[in-house]
């Protein structure tokens, strides 16, 4: 048995990150790396599989195992993984066009599995492999290379569409937010299932800024929504903010408008997802306040553990497989 | 013109016995009349009996096309004989007709003075209508150089059954044993394998069973009682190899060959797919045995499908997927990523008619040049094809082989003629499988170092080292390869080398496969080539010109990429080389192009297999030309 004594270190590769200067993925990268040393899986356990994209250079800086494969479909390989090993830890990095875009049915059909994938969704608004043109969380309106005049096309809110699937764990991070990023990796890897975490990441090249209402100095504190299980939400600088649910609607309102019993507590474990919706439909972008931690953390059955137990079941029933009693099992006859 | 029907007298004296060496028999009504049933029971009858066999099932892409109109009409043809056979025959002695429709669609290929067994009640206006006849052609004189037998299937099959417990629509569903038993009565077939297989299977519903046995029997009695043809016929059994025989389709043999080698490679089985006709039946084949330790991935998509394949196979599993023309085509992508990746796994392509939807549930050899060119770049990858129904069994091991020997993604072609179609396999001791096995890297390949792209000096193969092997974590991924490290590389030199180090890599398998063989007469001037499934109809013909004294060769090709080594030899020792295949000439475009020979094609693409007289024709049309 091998002793688990990780430094971040370990968990690096010797390729030369080649991200740009700046870019939140460093940051990501650098949470990650702390967070496997923790984990308490052996190295040789973890499987990094990603799509295309800036976000998907990912596995190659990480000293596990890894395929960076190709767009869009890193769930249907991860699945792959998990579903021939479902002892191993397999993480899934992908971004708002790997993910959302060209990938979206795989992601979709992830999460409705519960696949024991941990699915770090990159989320920077932009797809800047390509240099530059609106993604499918751009915001209506966008400028970009590909649209001169301003997008037309309405974007996903990437939490809301994988509470849409039934996906049975649903968090929102921020690059910057070690301390948060990590405790939510934490959960996330606790979870048995697919587990979908939506990092805002800053991309300072093409998108810049897009996440200041959550990460700026000045307006940060107005507008971070943390959702913490059993505590009201409550937000603010002077928790002057709350959330209230009703008829299944969110909305905020001020702190001392309501009787405290009105204000929502949050409950991540609550089977029906109607509560983690309406979270999620707080802010339709990240330019007010957003919602940050985890929508949703329910049990059910588990893909890859589902079909192994299928195997064992059938195995123990009828015993293992007889080739010659098979192919001689729709009739013979014999020539003497 | 000798009509019977159920209004003539009962014949006491036994009607005489003739003896055949091979009939063809062709089931023909709506997709809702149980011909494929009819036709299955049939051919096991025939193959409990000992006769040789094959079998061709055509059915439309629709699940219930409208009742009663040409375009919903199902089929099932089967030759049975006391000899040695390969195809399911070209022109059926006997035609069941169920209906108008199924009587006018299949009348032009009866042989002349052939047999036609007609349900008479399904001859009404509406029915002949539907069909676009404007008389009906049991009563016009139009059928009178045939000899037709016509029962009331309908009147005699709910009579049989009404003690039996089934009510409304589910009477009239057991006429398909009707038929049956009156075939089996014409055909001197044993009624046992039918009765033994309806009590396995209706065993919880035995309204049913009761129904369709006394169907079954009722059509037996009345063939008996009312002697309903003067002679009946028997096709005594085959002489074949020694061995214990099965009756198999394509499907199923490859569903038992994925199996098979994966027993053979020592490793669990991954199959990851996503329905799609003629190929699903593989994927429910798979699924009812996983206590052989087998995984079965339904995809959201193709592209799933085979993304869920390669991760298995990055984890170490065997793993396949199917698909079809169409499926083919959306795995392009990802077949590029194993390739680059060097992981080995298996394609198999069951071809149908395309392009586009094309003709789902029809043969077409069409995919050949899509299966060794189709993909972006410098992508080289085997190609390997089944040639019968029983040998998708073998060629999918030996893909596995390939696949595992070489880390190269494998691509097999089966087609709809292969896939549905039958014949008798004389069963292999799979307690002498080959070894294809692949062991795991487990510890460091140079010195203390792992290098993912570090090569096997003979087959060019890197190192197989899978997640949960300490020590040997590494990542790879569709972006260039630098040569032994394996770390992405944009060096222009390095991109050469990997490109031709991949297609040295396949190219070199040549020498690893069985060389080809010819048959038939080594002196002719001509050399037949195929490939797939139209080995029936080539050995067929040459078989019939052989006998005649005519010189011709076959050779046939299970290895598309690379050919076998002696290939070139082969056809350059013959002055003449004619490709018969099911689609527009691409096995003649590459052995032109490869050989720089004048290879003659011969090309049909017509939704049906080729006949076994068009193949003898155009061979004789060459000789003579």
């Amino acid at each position: 048995m091998t002793t688990l004594n990780y430094k971040r270190a370990d968990f690096q590769s010797d390729q030369e990150v080649k991200w740009c200067p700046g870019c939140g993925d460093y940051t990501i990268l650098a949470s990650v790396q702390s967070y496997m040393a923790e984990m308490g899986v052996a190295r040789e356990d973890v499987v990094f599989i990603s799509g295309i994209g800036c976000s998907s250079r990912f596995p190659y800086y990480m000293n596990t195992y890894g395929m960076h494969s190709i767009h869009g479909r890193a769930p249907a390989i991860a699945s792959g993984v998990i579903t021939a090993n479902p002892d191993l830890s397999v993480w899934v990095v992908t971004g708002d066009g790997d993910a959302l875009s060209i990938g979206g049915n795989h992601l979709i059909h992830a999460l409705r599995r519960n696949v024991n994938l941990k699915i770090l969704l990159f989320n920077n608004q932009i797809y800047g492999l390509t240099k530059g043109q609106y993604s499918p969380t751009s915001e209506v309106g966008k400028t970009t290379k590909s649209t001169p005049l301003g997008s037309i096309d309405f974007p996903f809110n990437p939490v809301s569409l994988a509470l849409g699937a039934d996906a049975s764990f649903v968090a929102r991070t921020l690059d910057m937010d070690r301390k948060h990023t990590i405790e939510i990796l934490k959960r996330a890897h606790e979870h048995e299932g697919t587990a979908l975490i939506e990092i805002y990441q800053n991309c300072n090249v093409f998108n810049d800024k897009a996440f200041n209402a959550l990460t700026g100095k000045e307006e940060r504190d107005f507008n971070q929504i943390r959702m913490e299980d059993g505590e009201p939400i409550i937000f603010g600088p002077d928790r002057e903010k709350a959330v209230v649910i009703e008829n299944g609607v969110a909305r905020i309102v001020d702190t001392n408008s309501v009787d405290p019993s009105q204000i929502h507590v949050h409950d991540s474990h609550q089977v029906n997802p109607s509560m983690a919706f309406a979270l999620s439909r707080l802010s339709s972008h990240p330019d007010g306040p957003t919602p940050l931690g985890i929508f949703r953390d329910i049990n059910r059955p588990v893909y890859d553990r589902e079909v192994s137990r299928q195997i064992e079941a059938v195995t123990e029933k009828r015993g293992p497989g007889d080739l010659q009693k098979l192919i001689a099992s729709q009739g013979t006859w014999t020539v003497e | 013109m000798s009509e019977t029907t159920a209004t003539l007298p009962v014949n006491e004296s036994p009607s005489e016995q003739q003896e055949l060496d091979k009939v063809i028999i062709r089931f023909a009504g709506d997709s809702g009349d149980g011909m494929q049933l009819a036709g299955t029971r049939f051919t096991d009858a025939s193959a409990a009996f000992g006769n040789d066999l094959a079998t061709f099932p055509s059915f439309p892409a629709e699940i219930r096309a409208p009742a009663g109109t040409l375009a919903g009409v199902s089929t099932f043809q089967v030759q049975i004989a006391d000899f040695d056979i390969l195809t399911p025959g070209d022109e059926p002695d006997v035609l069941v007709a169920m209906n108008p429709a199924g009587l006018k669609s299949n009348l032009k290929d009866v042989r002349p003075n052939g047999t036609i067994v007609v349900n008479s009640e399904a001859f009404i206006e509406r029915n002949l209508h539907r069909a676009g006849y404007d008389k009906n052609p049991l009563e016009d004189g139009s059928l009178d150089s045939y000899r037709i037998i016509s029962a009331p299937m309908e009147t005699l099959t709910k009579e049989a059954v009404k003690e039996t417990g089934v009510t409304g629509r589910e009477v009239l569903r057991s006429k398909n044993f009707f038929a049956l038993g009156l075939m089996a009565w014409l055909f001197n077939r044993p009624l046992d394998p039918t009765t033994e297989w309806l009590e396995k299977k209706f065993s919880k519903r035995p309204e049913v069973l009761n129904a369709n046995l006394a169907a079954l029997k009722a059509g037996w009695n009345f063939g008996l009682t009312t002697d309903a043809a003067r002679t009946t016929y028997s096709v005594k059994p085959a002489k074949l190899e020694p061995g214990t025989y099965t009756n198999v389709t394509g499907n199923t043999a490859m569903a038992w060959g994925v199996i098979a080698a994966g027993q053979a490679a020592k490793l669990p089985v991954f199959y990851g797919t996503y329905p799609i006709t003629p190929a699903s039946d593989i994927l429910h084949e798979l699924s009812r045995h996983k206590n052989f330790g087998v995984k079965t991935f339904q995809a959201e998509d193709e592209i799933a499908g085979i993304g869920a394949t390669v991760g298995a196979a990055f984890t170490g599993h065997l793993a396949f997927t199917g698909t079809s023309g169409p499926g083919l085509a959306l795995k392009s992508e990802t077949i590029s990523l194993a390739l680059m990746t060097e992981l080995p796994l298996i394609i198999i392509d069951v071809q149908r008619g395309g392009p586009s939807t094309g003709l789902p549930t029809k043969p077409e050899q069409a995919d050949l040049l899509f299966s060794i060119f189709g993909r972006h770049g410098e992508a080289p990858m085997p190609v390997l094809a089944a040639k019968s129904p029983s040998d998708a069994f073998a060629i999918t091991i030996e893909a596995a082989r390939i696949a595992l020997k070489y880390m190269t993604p494998v691509i097999v072609l089966s087609d709809n003629s292969i896939a549905t179609g039958s014949e008798p396999w004389n069963l292999p001791d799979v307690s002498k499988l080959p070894d294809i096995s692949k062991p795991f890297l487990t510890g460091p390949n140079a010195g203390d170092e792992y290098l993912p792209y570090l090569r096997d000096p003979q087959t060019f193969a890197r190192d197989w080292a899978v997640p949960g092997t300490p020590g040997l974590e590494h990542r790879i991924g569709g972006l260039e390869k630098q040569e032994v490290t394996g770390n992405v590389s944009y060096d222009p030199n390095n991109h050469q080398l990997m490109i031709d180090t991949r297609a040295w890599k396949i190219a070199n398998i040549a020498n690893d496969i069985d060389p080809v063989e010819t048959d038939g007469d080594p002196d002719a001037k001509l050399l037949v080539l195929g490939w797939g499934s139209t080995y029936g109809v080539i050995q067929g013909a040459a078989r019939r010109l052989l006998k005649r004294g005519v010189p011709v060769a076959t050779a046939h090709l299970r290895h598309l990429n690379p050919f076998p080594a002696n290939l070139g030899e082969v056809i350059r020792s013959f002055e003449k080389v004619l490709i018969p295949e099911l689609n527009m000439g691409q096995l003649r475009h590459l052995i032109r192009a490869e050989y720089l020979v004048p290879a003659i094609g011969f090309n049909k693409v017509s939704a049906e297999p080729f006949k076994v007289s068009e193949v003898e024709k155009k061979i004789l049309e060459i000789i003579e030309s």
